[in-house]
């Protein structure tokens, strides 16, 4: 049994005037750590309120946990954990009295499952007297993934737990959902960087409510395995310009400091590159071969998708 | 059971928590009780009054000492001619001026009869109206004075003469406290059981915890009652402090039971509360939930006979004000701390109550159920 499927979601607002999901098809293994990667307005929240059963969707089939998101609405809402985008505690509640209270909510005890908290709770415990309000970013975020956890859930669903939250936290954040994975706890999590992705067993790239693909990070940047380049010279925006109308160039985008540059026929094009840009007076020229990452894949499948439409 | 337990400790904890909400509550009918009453008070003095006496006779002389004497009107001018003293009403110095004609104490002694002109400043028509009702039941008093010394005087009798006293029931001295405090506990009562709930609901759209709160097993209806509740016993903690400010205050404590107060209290909240959970279902802010609420409060307390009778209004607005309910509550609020009225004597408006109660809970709860779906 998988722990998500999705099949054939369409989900629009605004009767209909805004398609925020469009046929949107994947599956979560159980005990997976899946994500969700995506710009914002992708679709994500939408996803994730379908799965959680805040929202009914358009048309198409999802099941949590085997259970239909329409029908098993309550069997569903005692074995899920869900923490949202937006920080949506009480805020005018201390940590224990918050962690209390979403426990009795979900018929057991904070005492009885602190166990399953443990080792985020220590890092609470100083401050649980504090009004969730008066927290930082990071504490928030821990307190928040804490009460989803609270009543022991099969699932977890994350919406983007790792925006606004400091590089240190972002890591210790990713720590965590590693051991709770080791625990058995199936996790779909969704974010807008794109360098969480190695943190995932399986990633689903979307953009504008359609999948582009999902599988491995591996699998997808193997699918991208195209050399690239990156390119800098003293004048970046002149030096993007020439590339952009460059006839041997695939693709150009800017990548920090660097340009990344995709050519029709590889390694075989590199010296005739290299001499337009010299024709073209780019002084300290930088040009060598990089690996395609994750960002790299993204925007290729979105161009690609672009195109087909 | 249990879900609704924690709902309310966690309610409580928070209004506890909250020093606005506090304040509100206690703060509110002390200052409201203490400050309107005081001063909207329907009682008028200090009417200015404006005398061109053109007699200068014994006569017009008593008529003005006894005008000044009552404490309802203060003597700002002689002045000389009309035409002169009106100047003074153009300048908002003036009330009422009182023309007293000349030769007024020769025809009245002559011919039995004379007249006297009363011409008030009715931008303000309350002043003006009360203020020369005033002045002409001091003229008739003084016209009596007068018929009684002659009749005396000249020993003559049988002069048929109606003389009329009224006794003001259940107001005998028209305390207008009286009837003013209980007014305005219905009042707060009102804005208690529903803005304050409605804000409550409200914030916890707006800070996205109601979200948290529906992806757990928590029924609709727990949520609603662990809403309702806490907000029902502080209007009845409200109505409570209105009282004992009413007595403290002012001396006022209801000539029928404090029960029936506390049954109408209890059963009115249920509606007003149904308000409270209708303008949550159509605010997704505080600030819309606000303007929303002001709208009400204002028809509410314009149209529901606090300060204007019903009785009085066009038939249209009477209508508006039979589906308004603050005003059976104060109506009813009235009857028992005025009059006495005990249970029976109110059972229609009791059931209009229920009836208020059962259609504005409907309402919200199938706007609720429209909106989630």
């Amino acid at each position: 049994m998988n722990a998500v499927l999705v099949d054939n979601i369409v989900k629009t607002y605004d009767k209909g005037k805004i398609l925020a999901l469009n046929k949107v098809s994947f599956e979560v293994k159980q005990g997976e750590l899946f994500g969700l990667i995506g710009a914002d307005g992708a679709g994500k929240t939408t996803m994730f309120r379908i799965l959680t059963t805040l929202l009914i969707p358009n048309s198409g089939r999802a099941e949590v946990l085997g259970l239909d998101v329409v029908k098993g609405i309550w069997e569903i809402r005692k074995m899920v954990g869900y923490m949202p985008g937006k920080f949506s505690l009480y805020q005018d509640l201390s940590i224990t009295e918050n962690l209390r209270f979403f426990a009795t909510v979900f018929n057991t005890t904070f005492e009885k499952n602190q166990h399953l908290i443990e080792d985020i709770y220590v890092q609470l415990a100083p401050f649980k007297d504090r009004l969730a309000g008066k927290l930082s970013g990071g504490m928030k975020q821990k307190l928040a993934l804490c009460c989803a956890l609270i009543h022991e859930p099969k699932i977890l669903f994350l919406d983007e737990p790792t925006t606004g939250v400091d590089p240190v936290s972002r890591k210790e954040f990713w720590d965590m959902l590693d051991r709770l994975k080791a625990r058995g706890i199936t996790i779909v999590v969704s974010t807008p960087y794109m360098d969480e992705a190695e943190r995932c067993d399986r990633i689903a790239l979307i953009q504008k409510g359609n999948i582009l693909d999902i599988d491995t990070l591996q699998g997808i940047l193997s699918k991208h395995k195209k050399t690239l380049f990156a390119v800098r010279s003293e004048q970046m925006f002149r030096l993007l310009n020439n590339l952009r109308q460059f006839e041997l160039t695939e693709s150009c985008f800017i990548f920090g400091e660097f340009l990344h540059l995709s050519l029709k026929n590889g390694e075989a094009d590199v010296a005739a590159t290299k001499a337009f840009l010299i024709a073209n007076n780019h002084q300290n020229l930088v040009f060598k071969p990089v690996l395609p990452n994750i960002e790299d894949a993204f925007i290729e499948l979105m161009e690609d998708n672009h195109h087909a439409k | 059971m249990n879900n609704l337990l924690i709902l309310l400790q966690k309610e409580f904890r928070q209004i506890f928590r909250n020093p606005t909400i506090l304040r509100m509550i206690l703060a509110m009918p002390i200052i409201q009780l203490i400050l309107i009453p005081f001063a909207a008070d329907y009682e008028i003095k200090n009417i200015s009054v404006s005398v061109v006496d053109l007699d200068h006779s014994d006569y017009s002389r008593r008529l003005v000492e006894k005008m000044a004497a009552t404490g309802y009107f203060k003597l700002v001018e002689y002045g000389s001619s009309y035409q002169n003293t009106l100047q003074t009403v153009g300048k908002g110095e003036t009330d009422i001026i009182m023309t007293i004609p000349a030769d007024f104490e020769k025809n009245l002694i002559r011919e039995n009869t004379a007249s006297i002109h009363l011409a008030a400043d009715a931008v303000n028509g309350v002043r003006a109206g009360l203020g020369s009702g005033y002045a002409a039941q001091i003229i008739a008093d003084f016209n009596r004075e007068i018929r009684s010394e002659w009749l005396t005087l000249a020993a003559f009798n049988e002069i048929p003469q109606i003389e009329i006293t009224s006794a003001s029931w259940y107001n005998p001295h028209f305390d207008y406290h009286l009837f003013m405090v209980p007014g305005i506990l219905a009042i707060l009562v009102t804005m208690v059981g529903s803005f304050m709930a409605a804000l409550n609901i409200v914030a916890e759209k707006e800070a996205g915890t109601i979200e948290q709160l529906n992806v757990t097993p928590l029924k609709k209806h727990e949520f609603i009652l662990g809403k309702l509740i806490p907000f029902w016993i502080l209007g009845l903690v409200s109505i409570t402090m209105g009282m004992v400010v009413a007595y403290l205050v002012f001396g006022i404590i209801p000539l029928g039971h404090y029960l029936t107060v506390y049954a109408f209290a209890a059963v009115y909240l249920l509606g007003v509360l149904g308000i409270g959970l209708l303008i949550s279902t159509f605010s997704d802010t505080q600030q819309q939930a606000t303007l929303f609420s002001f709208f009400f409060m204002m028809i509410f307390i314009l149209m529901g006979g606090l300060y204007t009778p019903i009785e009085s209004m066009p038939v249209w607005a009477q209508w508006i004000a039979a589906f308004n309910p603050p005003a059976y509550f104060i109506k009813v609020i009235r009857a028992v701390f005025i009059k006495g009225s005990n249970f029976g004597d109110l059972l229609p408006e009791f059931y209009k109550m229920i009836a208020f109660a059962l259609v504005f809970n409907t309402l919200a709860i199938v706007n609720y159920r429209k909106r989630s779906a």
